[in-house]
């Protein structure tokens, strides 16, 4: 038989390092095909380049009989191929339901509307998720979870099925089912090929075929008797050990000494402890005593209960109900003393990823106020003790989980805590690097007398504890030495008493049936197709309405900023200040000021004292212009002698300089062609030429008319760009991007069907901002309602690509919400043509300004609401705006990468 | 002495944290130079380029020398347009003034009729419309009144001597380059300090400090310090290098001076992001509520329009904004060479909310730190 893959000489590289060197690999089809070894040793990159997810670097890697290379084939195979990434559900989508998570992913293998149906219901039994079919998914436990990323992968039938950590953090109850589960599909089907990559070495002994890897290579690969037999070990998790190369390999077995029993102090008591957050309960009345120096356990599934159990203890979380104490003291949030005495490792060894093994070390040396002189010396110890040596200038984020753990460890005990409270500390991590870990712990409690509290879900780590609680859906199944729990259930494994003690408190649970799947749907293979575009519109729409939050800000967000930018910008200059320096004080200057006066623009401030207070009018803003009428201003008037009046203008804003100016100016002229001053029979000269200024469209000069059309563009441009910038990015933060590398989904309909619920929110956010300028600013439209829609229909096609556009630079949500307002809210409020005329740029702006959708849908606004125009006068503007869409979208398509790197 | 050396490894860490993440800096130096740049060079404030059509029924010598009197940088060179395309020329908004010489123009102003020149003004242009029709009356006022002072002489009897202070010849450059890097001061200050609490949340890394001897003031207060020295650096180099060297806006005022306000200032606005970051839950939500505290408090400010002019309502709300003060206080330091002794009322005021959302924020911290 051909096999289903084929490597040679692949290799992967992420920046410096070897995440895989030239693996040469030919896995047989057909079989369970296990991938074991220690974590960040290329297993999930291996994975990802079989399933298409990672672009192929160096060497050859064939698939399904072809070249992972060729994007031709990648999109032939890829409705062939199921790959459940790692990290249980990160591709599913947490707001969506169960069943809604299978119907996208069957939409996306182009599943029709009966075909679909009959398949969810087909899975959901199989599974035994029929009960919690309209559950979300982010609220189910991890087991369930689980066996819906399964449901998911098997949608469409596939002959390939990559399975990466499937059960990691799964209580051994709903492993045992998922194992059974797969085992009863093969049973179907049994030309699958099922890849799996494990951190259990007892599910490997259940698998037809392993690939045990070291440092990115390739050591054996074999049936696990042949590898057994080959090391001369009798189970998987020795061989593999023996397997290593002679540098790592410790080979003496973990032997956990006992407990000196001289302690008795008990070092930490809980009593009824109980936790709810609203009408769920995350810890039910959990009591239990550990003792000094002893390694307390706890056991159970991902999200029994057990972080926030210990959250209690740490005083992170006050209980609901129920107290705890530490060496006999209750546990108080913010209780400083306590602090020094207790070390935390949190789930997922949240370290500083930005900073260095040795800055880490040193901060939190610091962070506990060791004395400065012996900082060093301390890290240096820890660096020693925990093997760091080799990590010790690596960033955090670049090590590898075994790596990371340890570094975890050392950070929670700088401060050489009485109490390690350490949440998981092995998740995810392989068997040596976990008995090296053990072996720390075991130092720790033997040697240091350190009491450690420690929760896990892999049994043999369970047995090693003094005494563990067995735990699940908050509540303590019971406590007891290992040893006594087993022979209470007369079990043979601590796995198995679990399994009993889950068992008696979930009653037994039906055996589900194997799904009886049958034909492979047609694949559509055309470059674009609507039902998958659609099935991405639909699932974003469903997410958007789900976060009320989100779509509140996307709905009001626009309404409320239109409002105060509406009547906040006005360019309508008034309530100036002026002061006045009359130095003459007669008749003619009075007349003079009592222009001024008698403005509406101008209000007057207390008369200025002299030379000096003029200036500091001026320096302090409490006037922005300063008259100053010479001595004998009004006698030189009377005698037609040349007079000057000097004024200032505080010059700060020049808008509002150049605004006082031009009133100053008609102010004077008023003056001059008063009759009243010229007094002495000498008439003022008639004038010349009459300028007749005539505002059109908006005749009485009120900005109100020029900024409620411009805030519809400026708003339609900023929050839909954004909001589509965060949808895209969010997706590559949260990892469910990888469904658009292994599914039939190609880049364009992810992109458009993304885009379509934003478009949606724009318009409507475009009818509120409409009916506000008719009712609320009571600016009414002039012109063409339907060139006015279409304009906005297709401006907010263009805003929305933009913030598309922008998403493909930016990794991190707060970089593409920072990123997208900064190159957003600049040209639109500058380069647009909303403050200056677009025909007055030059430089830059202009230049920014030609590239920037507004541009082109300002006029319409405008020119439909205010002058009254209609689809003929604005053609040219629409035409401009039209190309922006397919223009914006063809760059975003380049700029999107089709794989992970 | 604990608290102080836990809040200096703190923000050493916070700045250590900023510069790991390239796409931060690259968008900070963005923001503080090019940026910078491209608004100095938009006209927004001041008459320049204005295009200006000309309907020229008249011909004569009169006419000619009114249009040729329109001259850049404040008008672009006339263009001739015929009477029958006013209409869709302003409509398309190819041209924002059209002067309308009627004919006989000339003859009737030598006979003293006093005839009507029409000047068009699309008063959909709100920044340009107002100043320039001023510009284009004057202009043409005086052309005329010359025109005609050949025939008859009669004396101007008084003068208006109008001089801008501060900047003299109304450069919008000025204006615009500084009020960038106020606006990005409020901007990048609400943000890296409420993104920098979201995603120790979002991290867990926050349980962990949570649980070691450091409370959530040191906490808040690191944030603060650690991101306040990045972007007062930021601000200071952009102020000198950009504003001043590269641009040269004299800057009247003493930077240091400034300088303090600014570190004021980002005590204020980076409490705000801690406050916001109380209530988001996601980076998302902290986004948009960004959106919605920080493009209001900038563009109401002053930074961009004048304040005089909103609803008195509006700014009477606005006037005790620490943003308005800001710009208050930017502007008096820097163009018109204020002084502590006119700007500290502001300095206090500022420093007074500052406490007042960092207070808030506190109080909110420890109840939502925690991800549940």
């Amino acid at each position: 038989m051909e096999p289903v893959v084929r490597a040679e000489g692949l290799r992967h590289r992420y920046r410096r390092r070897d995440a895989l060197a030239a693996t040469t690999l030919d896995i047989p089809a057909g079989r369970i095909a296990g991938f074991i070894g220690p974590d960040g040793v290329g297993k999930s990159t291996l994975l990802g380049l079989i399933a298409g997810a990672k672009r192929c670097q160096t060497g050859t890697l064939q698939v399904l009989g072809g070249s992972m290379k060729s994007a031709r084939h990648r999109r032939k195979v890829c409705p062939r191929i199921a790959f459940m990434p790692q990290g249980l559900g990160k591709n599913l989508y947490a707001d969506l339901t169960v069943r809604e998570n299978i119907d996208f992913f069957a939409r996306l293998f182009g599943h029709g509307r009966r075909e679909r149906s009959r398949r969810i219901g087909e899975l959901l039994a199989a599974t035994g998720l029929e009960a919690f079919g309209d559950r979300p998914a982010g609220k189910l436990s991890g087991g369930m979870r689980q066996k819906l990323g399964l449901c998911c992968a098997l949608v469409h039938d596939p002959e390939l099925l990559i399975l990466d950590e499937p059960t990691t953090g799964v209580d051994p109850l709903s492993r045992r089912q998922f194992w059974q589960l797969i085992e009863r599909l093969r049973a179907h089907r049994p030309e699958m090929t099922v890849l799996v990559a494990t951190a259990y070495m007892e599910e490997a002994e259940r698998f037809d075929w392993l690939i045990a890897m070291d440092a990115g290579t390739v050591l054996a690969t074999g049936t696990p008797a042949q590898l057994k037999a080959q090391t001369g070990t009798d189970t998987i998790e020795g061989a593999f050990v023996a397997l290593l190369p002679q540098s790592r390999g410790q080979r003496e077995t973990l032997i956990v000494p006992p407990r000196r029993a001289a302690d008795h102090e008990t070092a930490i008591a809980a009593r009824g402890l109980t936790r709810r957050f609203g009408d769920f309960t995350a810890v039910d009345h959990v009591s239990f005593d550990i003792q000094r120096g002893e390694i307390f356990g706890f056991v159970g599934s991902n999200g029994c209960g057990k972080t926030t159990t210990m959250k209690m203890l740490t005083g992170l979380l006050p209980a609901t109900a129920g107290t705890a104490t530490l060496f006999g003291k209750p546990i108080a949030a913010g209780g400083m003393r306590s602090r020094m005495r207790v070390g935390y490792m949190s789930q997922s060894f949240s370290l500083y990823t930005e900073l260095t093994v040795r800055q880490n070390l040193d901060l939190h040396a610091r962070l506990f106020h060791l004395p400065a002189a012996s900082i060093a010396a301390r890290t240096e110890h820890l660096v020693r003790q925990f093997g760091l040596e080799d990590w010790c200038d690596q960033l955090a984020s670049s090590l590898p989980l075994g790596i990371r753990q340890r570094l975890s460890l050392a950070v929670a005990v700088v401060h050489q805590p009485d109490v390690l409270i350490l949440d998981e500390p092995t998740s995810g991590v392989d068997p040596l690097a976990r008995d090296l870990f053990w072996r720390l712990l075991v130092d720790l409690s033997r040697n240091a007398g350190v009491t450690i509290f420690v929760s896990t879900h892999f049994m043999n780590e369970a047995g090693r504890c003094d005494r563990v609680a067995l735990m699940d859906s908050g509540r303590v199944l019971a406590t007891g030495k290992p040893q006594e729990l087993m022979e209470a259930r007369s079990a043979q494994t601590l796995d198995e008493a679990f399994v009993s003690y889950l068992e008696q408190a979930k009653g037994k649970t039906p055996v589900p049936t194997a799904p009886a799947l049958r034909e492979n749907a047609k694949h559509s293979r055309s470059t674009f197709s609507l039902r998958r575009a659609f099935a991405y519109a639909l699932r974003e729409s469903l997410e958007l309405l789900r976060d009320p939050i989100r779509l509140g800000f996307a709905l009001a967000g626009t309404a409320f900023l239109m409002l105060i930018f509406g009547f906040g910008i006005t360019t309508d200059v008034d309530s100036l200040s002026f002061a006045v320096l009359d130095r003459d004080n007669s008749f003619e200057s009075r007349a003079y000021l009592g222009e001024l006066r008698g403005s509406t623009y101008f209000i007057e401030r207390p008369p200025i004292r002299d030379a000096n207070d003029l200036q500091e009018r001026l320096k302090s803003g409490t006037a922005n212009v300063t008259i100053e009428i010479p001595p004998g201003f009004g006698r030189d008037m009377k005698r037609g002698r040349p007079v000057a009046i000097s004024a200032w203008v505080d010059g700060s804003m020049p808008f509002r300089a150049e605004t006082i100016h031009g009133y100053l100016e008609a102010a004077h002229r008023q003056f001059l062609a008063d009759p009243a001053i010229h007094g002495n029979g000498q008439a003022a000269s008639p004038p010349v030429v009459e300028v007749s200024l005539r505002f059109r469209y908006n005749q009485d000069f009120s900005s109100v008319y020029a900024m409620v059309p411009a805030q519809l563009a400026l708003q339609l441009a900023l929050i839909p760009a954004i909001l589509m910038a965060l949808a895209i990015v969010r997706e590559k933060e949260l990892g469910s991007i990888v469904n658009l590398y292994v599914t039939p989904v190609t880049r364009l309909e992810f992109l458009l069907g993304k885009q379509i619920p934003y478009v949606a929110v724009a318009m409507t956010n475009f009818a509120i901002m409409y009916l506000m300028a008719l009712f609320i600013f009571g600016v009414p439209l002039k012109g063409s309602f339907s060139a006015l829609l279409t304009g906005a229909l297709v401006y907010v096609l263009a805003t929305t690509a933009y913030g598309r556009v922008i998403s493909a630079f930016t990794r991190t949500q707060i970089a593409a919400l920072f990123g997208t307002a900064i190159m957003t809210v600049l040209p639109a409020t500058m380069f647009s043509g909303m403050l200056t005329p677009v025909s007055s740029l030059s430089g830059i702006a202009a230049f920014s300004g030609r590239f920037f959708p507004m541009t082109y849908f300002l006029p319409i606004s405008l020119g439909t609401f205010t002058k009254g125009l209609g689809f003929g006068d604005l053609a040219g503007h629409l035409l401009v705006l039209s190309l922006f869409f397919p223009v914006l979208t063809l760059l975003s398509l380049l700029l999107m990468r089709p794989q992970e790197t | 002495m604990r608290p102080l050396s836990t809040i200096f490894w703190l923000s050493m860490k916070e700045v250590r944290s900023f510069l790991g993440d390239w796409v931060l800096v690259g968008l900070v130096i963005y923001t503080f130079s090019l940026a910078i740049i491209a608004q100095a060079q938009s006209n927004s404030q001041e008459l320049r380029n204005a295009s200006l059509g000309v309907v020229d029924e008249d011909g004569s010598a009169l006419s000619h020398r009114i249009v040729a009197a329109f001259l850049p940088p404040y008008f672009k060179t006339p263009e001739s347009v015929a009477q029958g395309d006013i209409d869709r020329l302003m409509n398309t908004g190819r041209y924002t003034f059209i002067l309308d010489i009627p004919p006989h123009f000339q003859r009737d102003v030598a006979a003293g009729r006093a005839p009507v020149l029409q000047v068009l003004v699309d008063a959909t242009a709100m920044m340009q419309a107002g100043i320039g029709a001023g510009y284009a009356q004057q202009i043409i006022n005086t052309e005329v009144s010359d025109f005609v002072r050949h025939a008859r002489s009669p004396g101007v009897p008084a003068d208006l001597a109008a001089r801008i202070a501060f900047n003299p010849n109304i450069t919008t450059a000025w204006f615009t380059s500084v009020m960038g890097v106020i606006t990005n001061v409020t901007m990048l200050g609400i943000i890296l300090a409420g993104a920098a609490v979201v995603r120790e949340r979002e991290h867990g890394t926050m349980d962990h400090l949570l649980v070691m001897p450091v409370t959530p003031f040191e906490i808040a207060m690191a944030k603060v310090l650690g991101n306040a020295v990045v972007l007062t650096v930021a601000v200071g180099l952009s102020l000198s290098l950009v504003v001043r060297e590269l641009l040269h806006v004299p800057i009247a005022g003493s930077i240091p001076l400034f300088m303090v306000g600014v570190a004021i200032y980002l005590f204020f606005a980076m409490s705000i992001g801690i406050f916001l970051a109380t209530i988001a839950r996601t980076m998302p939500q902290l986004g948009l509520l960004f959106m919605l505290v920080a493009i209001p408090l900038n563009m109401l400010s002053g930074a961009n329009t004048p304040l005089e002019s909103m609803p008195p309502l509006l700014r009477s709300v606005m006037e005790t904004s620490p943003t308005t003060h800001f710009v208050s206080f930017a502007q008096a330091i820097l163009y018109r060479g204020a002084g502590l002794e006119l700007v500290w009322r502001e300095f206090v005021d500022i420093a007074v909310a500052g406490v007042a959302f960092f207070a808030l924020g506190l109080i909110r911290f420890r109840r939502v730190a925690v991800a549940s």
